[in-house]
């Protein structure tokens, strides 16, 4: 009975904030912000969802069963990694913020990144070989 | 108690997956759009869990854990599609 309330309280709390985390990815107003609500709110209720499956699977069959201890484990590692790696690509395809043009507290102006609107610098990271030098001297 | 939270949490994924269906579909960035997709799975994985209790089985571990790690390696593929695909070429 005390492990059903346990099982039934975990799951609730699971599933409640899974849902605050893909509310917060449908609302927020830009993709940084939509960012923060699956990567932190997402992974914590399905901590609490797969917390509540061990507990259950643990009290059923009386031998300790920490199997989702790996599916857990696996989230939590991975979630801020592929997080990171997707910021950085939305820094570097510049996908606007809400913030840009505007003014940080200490006075400095946000950059105002429009998609497209600015290209990157060209790098030209292998030029042409300057052949000038080798080139044999004019015999005139 | 413990079915009516069960069905309580199985109607909240189900609401948190179609949130994420929307934004799938209107994300107006290809980012959003994979950020999308790296809920989805997650949510995917949630939903077989508490399905795995609703039926007192075991058996949805394994694909919850193959959905785990094939998602994750799905997520990075497509970020650093987007990231080399738009600068470099």
């Amino acid at each position: 009975m005390i492990i059903e309330a346990i099982v039934a309280g975990l799951v609730v709390i699971g599933a409640v904030f899974t849902l605050i985390g893909s509310f917060g990815l449908a609302r927020l107003p830009d993709f940084y912000s939509r960012l923060h609500g699956p990567t932190k709110a997402t992974t914590l209720g399905a901590g609490g969802v797969i917390l509540a499956s061990m507990v259950h699977f643990s009290t059923q069959g009386g031998l300790v069963n920490l199997h989702e201890l790996l599916i857990v484990l696996f989230l939590f590692l991975t979630a801020p990694v592929s997080a990171h790696l997707l910021a950085r690509a939305a820094l570097v395809r510049r996908v606007k913020s809400v913030t840009a043009g505007s003014d940080t507290a200490d006075g400095h102006r946000r950059p105002d990144y429009e998609p497209g609107a600015d290209e990157p610098a060209k790098v030209d990271v292998d030029p042409a070989p300057d052949t000038t030098e080798l080139s044999a001297p004019d015999p005139s | 108690m413990m079915d009516s939270a069960l069905l309580f949490g199985i109607a909240c994924i189900g609401l948190a997956m179609a949130l994420n269906v929307y934004r799938l579909i209107a994300g107006p960035d290809a980012t959003d759009r994979v950020v999308a997709l790296d809920t989805l799975y997650i949510n995917a994985i949630v939903m077989l869990v508490l399905v795995g209790i609703r039926l007192d089985t075991a058996n949805f571990f394994e694909a919850a854990l193959l959905i785990a790690m094939m998602g994750f390696v799905g997520t990075v593929t497509l970020a650093k599609y987007l990231r080399r695909g738009s600068i470099i070429e």
